[in-house]
């Protein structure tokens, strides 16, 4: 998680000083889930261990797809249902609740996914309108107040797994039709299970130092120099899609700075990199075209490459249910997200010689068929990896992950029959994965640099899910 | 653009001398890879072009099981109800229509069956394995697997395996995991309750008979029998 908003001037330095400890969640997309920071005790700011952690990633979500089903059941023959609650189903899917609130096997916003930590187990909660256990006896107020403030009803502050930072920039209007939608769905009689936080971190109170760093309240603010569509990308990017969450680098104290938003980071322990939606120079989407943005996010494939790794949930469970013009206003306004240093440029990186042969002739033998003997790819199922950003990041991790462990892309509704990539970590040992990796990231004027056995080593253990 | 064309040609005339190879190295009966074959290349290098299994203990024949089965051994990696993580990630993301269609792709081939398991096994343990597969163990309460995976042991339409083609350490294992409860299937698990009234002794006997059957005349799964089985199922319903 990202907090990234700017922190007052007084608090910068004492963020210096500050261990932030963040608990990452292990649900899978957004994994990223930093948390908990300093104590503040009696003014006093004590701190604890900075750790980035993230814990294995549990296995997705039957129900969520039940759910995806069912919540558009309703739909499929003539829709009664009220205008708020139909914008309330679009507004929760844009800030795609049900991937955490609904766990494996489990049912529909009856929450109880397992988030694990190092310093113990948070599960999300019941959100369902079953009076005793969800949120049947809340009112439109008191969900709306949970919306800006980050706080349950009664006060609780809430563990920032939850993008509190990004949903405090939601409208009223938005929150009233989420609510009005989530009072709808099936009331699930299932208790909240209890977090397993061991101490100290199982003191709600250490949250209020994490809230001073990170926590800025308050709505969405329309930029009046910049268009409508730019504004409403800008809203629902920074707002319910909380895109900022693994997008931005979270730093060596586990914080975040807002210079650094958009710029990508490594999203820790699950092991994949989020790639900089700014400068070009290493990811960015500086030049994309407004419809490659628009077909990756909302497809999951594009001529520029497709989603993988915990993106791929995003489009899976969010982005391809928006409508074109929300996704396209979206890009529109990613694309003009500050982009400093323009794309790599110059010769590619030198390699050793034998290594690259060696890639070169894997690549000839295992890659080519799909993704053609210069990397050209074949549209639109098989990315080129000539000039892909993804081969060319500074970062290797995405790029060796997917040569061991393949994918599919999602399955979505403009490309429902997705054509998947083999996983080849069962038949190339870590010599020739490094340099199959080191080829693709080095060859036709690539930018990337080479790879070693012992980085691909590493990566065999990442997690899976 | 223009590049781009003549990569393009390149591609093909690339993909298309590849495949002239591959047609004359594996006999494969059509003359370019239909759109599925080439979507489902990410299970195909593992379980083998024709889904035919590899030659180990973690890559087993899917091809010509019933359609049905494939699918529910699809959801239940997809959705937790088995657990292998290579299997799980590739599937998060994909809809049940699609999984579907997978599942009629592997269930349609019949690829030749590997070579029937020749290693050295004491014959009593055979002749205990072909027993309990037979006519099991009416005292302990265990169903012969013939009772419901098919007199011939290829499956039973929709949703029971067949039984051969496979590894003895592959259905070893299987049935450690359903005893153990790692594996689930559709409630009622008749599986599960079959698996933990075997001792290991009896996994062995079994896994090393049916290893060793020779390939089926007839590899066909038996159709859909409205005949009761000895116990419910949840992926059989009747």
């Amino acid at each position: 998680m990202k907090p990234t908003l700017r922190s007052p001037g007084s608090l910068r330095a004492l963020r210096t000083t500050l261990l932030n400890t963040w608990l990452a969640t292990t649900k899978s997309r957004r994994t990223r889930a930093p948390f908990v920071s300093g104590l503040l005790i009696a003014g006093v700011i004590v701190a604890g261990s900075a750790a980035l952690l993230r814990a294995s990633h549990t296995p997705l979500i039957a129900e969520a797809r039940a759910a995806d089903t069912a919540a558009s059941a309703p739909g499929a023959s003539a829709d009664t249902r009220s205008d708020i609650v139909k914008r309330g189903e679009y507004l929760a899917r844009a800030g795609d609740c049900v991937a955490c609130h609904t766990a494996p096997r489990g049912k529909l916003f009856a929450g109880g996914l397992a988030m694990e930590t190092p310093f113990g187990t948070l599960y999300s909660p019941n959100i369902t309108p079953d009076a005793q256990y969800g949120i049947g006896t809340w009112s439109q107020d008191a969900f709306f107040k949970m919306m800006r403030t980050g706080r349950t009803p009664d006060g609780t502050l809430i563990y920032p797994a939850m993008p509190i930072a990004q949903y405090t920039k939601v409208t009223r209007q938005d929150s009233d039709a989420i609510f009005a939608y989530l009072q709808t769905v099936a009331p699930v009689r299932e208790p909240n299970r209890k977090h397993t936080l061991r101490f100290p971190f199982n003191q709600r109170n250490l949250l209020y130092g994490w809230r001073t760093l990170y926590f800025r309240e308050g709505e969405f603010q329309p930029d009046p120099t910049k268009s409508v569509e730019w504004n409403r990308g800008a809203y629902l990017v920074e707002g319910l899609g909380h895109c900022t969450m693994c997008h931005t680098k979270i730093n060596m104290l586990g914080g975040s700075s807002q210079s650094e938003q958009f710029a990508g980071g490594l999203i820790p322990v699950q092991n994949w990199y989020a790639p900089s939606l700014t400068s070009d120079k290493d990811g960015g989407l500086g030049d994309w075209s407004i419809k490659d943005i628009v077909d990756l996010l909302q497809a999951g494939i594009s001529d520029r490459g497709a989603v993988y790794g915990p993106m791929a949930e995003v489009t899976y469970h969010s982005l391809q249910y928006m409508t074109e013009e929300d996704v396209k206003s979206m890009a529109v306004y990613l694309k003009t997200l500050p982009d400093k240093s323009g794309r790599k440029s110059g010769p590619s990186a030198p390699t050793n010689t034998n290594v690259f042969a060696l890639g070169e002739k894997i690549y000839a033998d295992k890659c080519a068929l799909c993704h053609g003997a210069k990397g050209e790819g074949k549209l639109q199922h098989y990315p080129p990896l000539a000039g892909n950003q993804s081969i060319e990041m500074d970062s290797s991790v995405n790029p060796i992950r997917i040569v061991l462990n393949g994918g599919f892309p999602p399955g979505t509704m403009r490309n429902p029959e997705p054509y998947g990539m083999p996983p080849f970590g069962q038949e190339l040992n870590d010599t020739d994965a490094a340099a199959v990796v080191t080829y693709i990231r080095t060859a036709w004027g690539n930018h990337g640099q080479p790879v070693t056995p012992r980085e691909v080593n590493e990566l065999r253990n990442a997690p899976l899910h | 653009m223009h590049r781009r064309t003549i990569g393009s040609s390149v591609l093909l005339v690339f993909y298309v001398l590849w495949s002239g190879v591959a047609l004359a190295a594996t006999d494969a009966s059509s003359a370019m890879p239909s759109a599925m074959d080439e979507r489902v290349r990410a299970c195909t290098s593992c379980h083998g072009v024709q889904g035919q299994g590899l030659n180990n203990d973690y890559f087993p024949r899917i091809a010509g099981k019933p359609a049905e089965y494939l699918f529910n051994q699809l959801t239940a990696f997809r959705d937790g109800g088995r657990t292998y993580p290579p299997m799980g990630y590739l599937l998060a993301f994909l809809p049940d229509d699609y999984l579907r269609k997978i599942s009629q792709y592997f269930a349609n081939l019949q690829p030749p069956y590997p070579n029937a398991d020749q290693s050295n096994v004491a014959p009593a343990v055979l002749a205990a394995g072909q027993r309990l597969v037979t006519q099991g163990d009416p005292a302990r309460k265990i169903p012969a697997c013939i009772a419901c995976h098919g007199a011939r042991m290829t499956g039973t339409q929709p949703g029971i395996p067949g039984l051969l083609g496979l590894h003895a350490s592959y259905i070893a294992g299987q049935m450690g995991t359903w005893r153990s409860g790692t594996r689930h299937a559709l409630a009622p698990d008749c599986m599960h309750s079959i698996a933990v009234k075997l001792s290991d002794k009896d996994i062995t006997a079994v896994s090393s008979w049916l290893a060793r059957q020779p390939r089926p005349a007839d590899p066909r799964p038996a159709p859909a029998s409205g005949e009761r089985l000895p116990l419910a199922c949840g992926s059989q319903p009747q």
